[in-house]
């Protein structure tokens, strides 16, 4: 599946909820599903800090794909990183280097993503790019 | 009681706008309260009738602008009941007037070696200025602690200061705890200690009467856009045998008697302390904050705010399922609560849906967060107009989250 696809996928899912109530419930739900964060990982570097809440990031590069774990202490938070690594894991450096990551916005949930939303997520996205060309660089050695 | 509320509510057109399709409950007054249509119109009034720079002009509209502005100074020096206008100094708001003194205060009356103390509950406007003092002149920074009701310790204070402290910075009222502090007591306990106190009275301005004579506080500092004034202004109190003693913060116009490149000669309080043109459109606004809340009364809205407050207490507790900060015997104004088992932000971003506006984090107050060992809070700060039916939608709002954590 592309990520065009992947998008897709979660844009129906969340469009079948015009509740916000509905939305939210799913988001949780998500979020209280997350592979666990392996606890090794669990430290200060691989930590994101942000205002309101935190999230921990860890990546690795496996037969030139990127694959991302994550963490959040807010359930919401952990439901959008959620669907991030849904959208972003297993894939090719350049194709997370250029992800729009429009779902966001089409889901209703793009004032998480804005700069002044110190939750983590624009940290962590910026993270996720980040790794992305680090590897990028990496394999092209 | 007959406390005005519906016609106070008129007054702030904002609290009729809806918010995520819902009727907005603004439950956000410790980081800002709204502004009533007399402020906002006071500070129209400036722009279309006599805009002008003040204190250096000679023609009609200057000296109208002067005139607004000084009536301004005055009525801040009779609601905190200073003994001179001159003793009222206009700062940007509460973070600078604490910068203000921690520079000025600093220079005059510290030395390498001395002390300060802060508590552990301050905002950090009331702990940085401080650290950064200490830092530039080698003084120990010492904190007050807490205790898990969230009041003083007060039994540890006379220990803190020794013959080398020479300042004691305080809140009023804590932003996160509510805990309403014994100042006058506290300032007293200090002076028979030679040690000086700065309150911060951002949080406690607008809600309780506040009487510096009184206190005998050496300083008190506050912020308009918490009082129902605009944003960009603030106040600094100060003793006038302090202020004439500290140095200038900022340097240039008005704040100047003579200027040679020889030297140069300051003037006196209260323009020592306030170089260049000030926001006098907001100072202006700032008066009409103060007219506002003494038509009110202080004693009115205190009782108001009082019995709101109590409601606020029963019908959260109520529910069974808050973890509460701040259980002090005197607290007031505002609650922080953890729904047990719910993060602050989760609990915030669905009340928000809700048309609810709360405050979730750390409330710049991170030495207390790790004090308490937590995250951050959820806090419902009260303000004038705020009634008993939006405490209940923010209780049933809270009933929604849980269920959506069920």
């Amino acid at each position: 599946m592309t990520i065009e696809e992947r998008e897709k996928e979660i844009v129906e899912e969340f469009s079948m909820l015009s509740d916000w109530m509905d939305r939210y419930s799913l988001l949780i739900e998500l979020g209280n599903d997350l592979t666990d964060f392996e606890e090794e990982h669990r430290s200060n570097q691989n930590l994101i800090e942000g205002c309101q809440s935190k999230v921990w990031l860890y990546a690795w590069e496996k037969d030139g794909l990127i694959y991302f774990m994550a963490d959040s202490d807010a359930i919401i938070v952990k439901g959008i990183v959620a669907l991030l690594i849904r959208v972003l894991n297993g894939r090719t450096p350049d194709e997370i280097l250029e992800a729009p990551l429009a779902f966001v916005d089409a889901i209703g949930l793009k004032e998480h993503l804005s700069p002044t939303r110190s939750n983590g997520l624009v940290a962590m996205i910026k993270q996720m790019r980040m790794y992305a060309l680090a590897y990028k660089t990496k394999l092209a050695r | 009681m007959n406390f005005p509320i519906d016609e106070i509510r008129k007054d702030f057109p904002i609290l009729s706008r809806p918010v995520n399709g819902r009727p907005l409950v603004y439950f956000d007054n410790g980081a800002t309260a709204q502004t009533p249509r007399q402020v906002v119109e006071a500070m129209d009034r400036v722009y279309y009738e006599h805009n002008s720079n003040i204190h250096r002009g000679i023609h009609t509209l200057s000296n109208l602008s002067t005139e607004a502005f000084e009536a301004a100074r005055e009525k801040v020096r009779d609601f905190i009941n200073a003994a001179e206008s001159r003793q009222i100094i206009f700062t940007r708001g509460t973070t600078e007037a604490i910068n203000l003194v921690a520079h000025s205060f600093g220079a005059a009356f510290m030395q390498p070696g001395d002390a300060l103390v802060v508590s552990e509950m301050e905002h950090h406007s009331n702990i940085v200025p401080w650290q950064l003092l200490a830092e530039r002149m080698q003084l120990e920074l010492k904190v007050l602690p807490v205790l898990d009701n969230g009041e003083l310790d007060l039994a540890a204070l006379p220990a803190l200061l020794d013959e080398r402290t020479r300042l004691l910075a305080i809140t009023h009222i804590s932003n996160v705890l509510g805990t309403i502090n014994p100042v006058k007591e506290i300032v007293a306990l200090a002076h028979s200690k030679g040690v000086k106190v700065l309150i911060d009275g951002a949080q406690a301005i607008h809600h309780t009467k506040v009487d510096v004579a009184a206190l005998d506080c050496d300083f008190y500092v506050f912020s308009g856009h918490k009082m129902y004034g605009p944003t960009g202004t603030g106040v600094l109190y100060g003793k006038a045998e302090l202020l004439e003693a500290m140095p200038p913060w900022q340097g240039g116009g008005e704040m100047i008697q003579q200027v040679r490149f020889s030297g140069s000669t300051y003037n006196e309080l209260p323009y020592k302390f306030e170089a260049g043109t000030p926001d006098y459109v907001g100072v202006v606004g700032l008066g009409a904050a103060v007219d506002y809340l003494q038509q009110l009364g202080m004693a009115e809205i205190a009782a108001y705010e009082k019995e709101l407050f109590a409601y606020a207490v029963e019908r959260l507790e109520g529910l069974g399922d808050l973890i509460f900060y701040g259980r002090a015997a005197q607290r007031g104004s505002l609650l922080s609560f953890l729904p047990e088992g719910i993060h602050p932000f989760d609990a915030g971003t669905l009340l928000d849906k809700m048309g609810i506006a709360v405050r979730t984090g750390h409330h710049c107050a991170q030495p207390l967060m790790d004090r308490f060992g937590i995250p951050g809070t959820v806090r419902a700060s009260f303000g004038l107009y705020n009634t008993k039916s939006e405490v209940d939608a923010l209780a049933e709002g809270l009933l929604k989250v849980r269920q959506l954590f069920a």
